[in-house]
């Protein structure tokens, strides 16, 4: 498989009058076609500002971006950060769609449902009005919304969240996109909601072959779509796997914390759970060591040293840590 | 109805029904329609034990949370808090009672003071409670901040300083203050990350430990609440739909609605997980304006039968301490996955 997408050191700030939010410390990864690539974090890790920062959604005045993030469009290639407007433009919406967590803000009060998804039809398709309306009526009923005749001309706020999030992801898939965006799309919802979504993200992709990167906090709702995890801290990501290895044989102290946090079905309450002490950093101070370190068990003098780079601890499996959770002791250098 | 062994109730919940009305803003005396938020509830909570209490939202399970508090007024039924009837006490018995029994809000930030220095928050309920000298109430805040895992100078500090985990210790301090039998926990964690809620639990139930205080967890989904619960009660628009010792439940879940949230609990294995068939159930929760007849479960409910439409489904004891309201309930019959996801997914 070829790669769609690849970012390299990407970096975001953000200038604030109390100083800058170091938010995005050089991300790089790349994103295989067709695959789904699940980006976990905890709040503040930076996972969404990266997404945000690719498809330039920040704030232009306050926001400082850099790094290079190559997007793959059949033959052609094309460098998304360096992008105009107008540029970028062709490409939000046409070849890259997202779906937002909070979908009563993301989506436009004042117009109706189905006009959003026909605007993106008519501006980057050039579809008629009409040809836009059934081709809309299609995509509704296609997202599991009943009486899509009716429910196109409904307001966000006549939808209730499970809905109104079905519709989000008929406008990100309305042109046929290659990558899809999910960013955390069913955290605001009930769990049997969360389960409906989940379900509907999955035959989609299968259908339409698209590439798919879920960002979300949970661990555990990922395990089942993913085909490979990388785990974010601080603005960096700290660990890349394979899902089956990331899960089984966690090489960072911090991804084997997640997955300590989270209680097994079936055990008694009389384990206690794995918690990580302290809190996430202050991301007003540049990074200049292992961000983790405070935390983490294993932190020996050399982590506050550097940043670690990413160490090859598998087969395609990368962890940003000196210590060698195998071996039990601190990596050659 | 008893589902006691030998453990002692602490609290027993007899009909307790609670129904909001919904005021029309052009004609706010006229009499409307009712929310039903809690609608005919009756169940018990042992000493010592940590019930919890689960359902998705708008299911009534925070109403009740409070209306065991008397934060609200019921409807109709009643509530015993050991000798006493919470329900009928006067204002003054009442003051008395709530510092025996205690809230821990989902929200930590509003619902702290941001004005009031962290130990002054701490300090209130003794203030107004106790006679404590204000040397007594400084070392016992002190005493509480250390006991939740905060240092005793941060009682100097302001809500805003902190993060959310460390505003919901400082929230659980502040209920711990006058020594509570009885503390409502609100989805204390629901705003967490996930590595501070591990934190958090693990606080709570040490708490437990040495001070025997007596939980009731709310929470929306099963994952957290089966590694903190005894037992655990499944609400549904206003109503339990199954209540059981934790173990039971997850063994033997006997109403189609528990099956469902287990079912929905993300399992940490990806060789487990995509093999699993979930139970996806159809449609939405109806409103609890005009809840569905029968069974309010029925409209969802991939077994439901005509006699599901027409019969409120009786909430009894099926096994030794096993509760459920389903008319099948004692067949045990279980959802098919395959069977059970229809187009909607």
């Amino acid at each position: 498989m070829s790669d769609i997408l690849s970012v390299r050191n990407l970096t975001t700030r953000f200038n604030t009058f109390n100083g800058v939010v170091h938010a995005v410390n050089g991300v790089s990864f790349d994103l295989k076609e067709g695959e789904t690539l699940a980006v976990v974090g905890e709040s503040g890790s930076g996972k969404s500002v990266t997404m945000l920062s690719l498809l330039h959604l920040l704030p232009k005045t306050t926001t400082t971006v850099s790094g290079t993030a190559e997007f793959k469009d059949g033959e052609q290639t094309h460098e998304l950060l360096s992008m105009s407007e107008a540029e970028i433009n062709r490409v939000r919406g046409r070849h890259i769609g997202i779906v937002f967590q909070d979908a009563l803000s993301a989506l436009n009060p004042v117009m109706t449902v189905g006009e959003q998804i026909t605007e993106s039809l008519t501006t980057h398709l050039g579809l008629t009005h009409k040809q836009a309306y059934s081709h809309a009526l299609e995509l509704l009923d296609n997202v599991g919304i009943a009486q899509p005749e009716k429910r196109f001309s409904s307001y966000p706020h006549q939808f209730s969240g499970g809905m109104r999030q079905r519709a989000m992801i008929a406008i990100a898939i309305a042109c046929g996109p290659k990558i899809m965006i999910a960013d955390e799309p069913t955290t605001a919802l009930d769990v049997t909601i969360q389960t409906q979504i989940v379900e509907l993200t999955r035959r989609l992709q299968r259908e339409m072959g698209m590439t798919v990167i879920w960002i979300t906090h949970d661990l555990g709702v990922v395990a089942g779509i993913a085909d490979r995890v990388m785990v974010m801290y601080a603005g960096m990501p700290i660990e890349l796997a394979q899902v089956d290895e990331l899960y089984e044989n966690p090489q960072h102290p911090y991804t084997e914390g997640l997955l300590g946090a989270i209680p097994k079905v079936g055990d008694s309450g009389a384990e206690r759970l794995l918690s990580i002490p302290g809190a996430p950093p202050d991301l007003f101070k540049e990074p200049r060591h292992c961000q983790f370190a405070w935390r983490c068990d294993y932190a020996f003098d050399h982590c506050w040293k550097e940043i670690p780079p990413d160490f090859s601890v598998g087969e395609r499996h990368y962890s940003k840590c000196f210590y060698d959770m195998d071996k039990e002791k601190p990596r050659e250098q | 109805m008893t589902d006691t062994q030998s453990a002692e109730t602490l609290v027993h919940v007899r009909h307790i029904s609670k129904f909001f009305p919904v005021r029309s803003s052009f004609l706010p005396l006229l009499r409307g329609p009712v929310v039903r938020a809690v609608d005919d509830i009756s169940f018990t909570i042992h000493k010592g034990e940590t019930l919890g209490l689960v359902g998705e939202s708008g299911c009534g399970k925070s109403t009740l949370g409070r209306l065991i508090l008397r934060l609200y007024e019921p409807t109709s039924g009643s509530i015993q808090f050991e000798d006493n009837d919470v329900t009928s006490l006067r204002a003054s018995e009442l003051r008395k009672l709530r510092t025996r029994m205690q809230i821990v809000f989902q929200d930590s930030y509003s619902s702290l003071n941001p004005r009031h220095r962290i130990g002054q928050i701490i300090r209130e309920p003794m203030q107004v409670h106790t006679d404590m000298t204000p040397r007594q109430m400084r070392e016992r805040t002190e005493e509480l901040l250390q006991l939740v895992g905060l240092r005793k100078n941060h009682g100097e500090r302001f809500p805003h300083e902190f993060s959310g985990g460390q505003r919901q210790r400082v929230n659980i301090a502040r209920a711990l203050a006058l020594y509570p039998q009885f503390v409502v926990c609100d989805e204390p964690i629901s705003a967490l990350d996930v590595s501070i809620q591990a934190q958090v639990v693990n606080l709570l139930q040490d708490l437990q430990r040495k001070l025997g205080i007596t939980y009731l967890f709310v929470a929306h989904d099963l994952s957290m609440v089966q590694h903190i619960s005894d037992r655990i009660a499944v609400m549904y628009l206003g109503k339990i739909m199954e209540l059981a010792a934790t173990e039971d439940l997850f063994r033997d879940p006997r109403h189609p609605y528990t099956q469902s949230l287990i079912s929905a609990i993300p399992i940490p294995n990806p060789r487990r997980e995509r093999e699993r068939r979930r139970i996806v159930l159809e449609g939405e929760v109806p409103s609890p304006v005009n809840p569905p007849s029968g069974c309010v479960f029925h409209t969802r409910c991939p077994l439901a039968q005509e006699v599901c439409r027409q019969q409120v489904p009786e909430y009894r004891e099926i096994e030794p301490g096993h509760f459920a309201a389903c008319h099948f309930a004692h067949q045990a019959v279980n959802i098919d996955p395959d069977a059970g996801s229809g187009p909607a997914a």
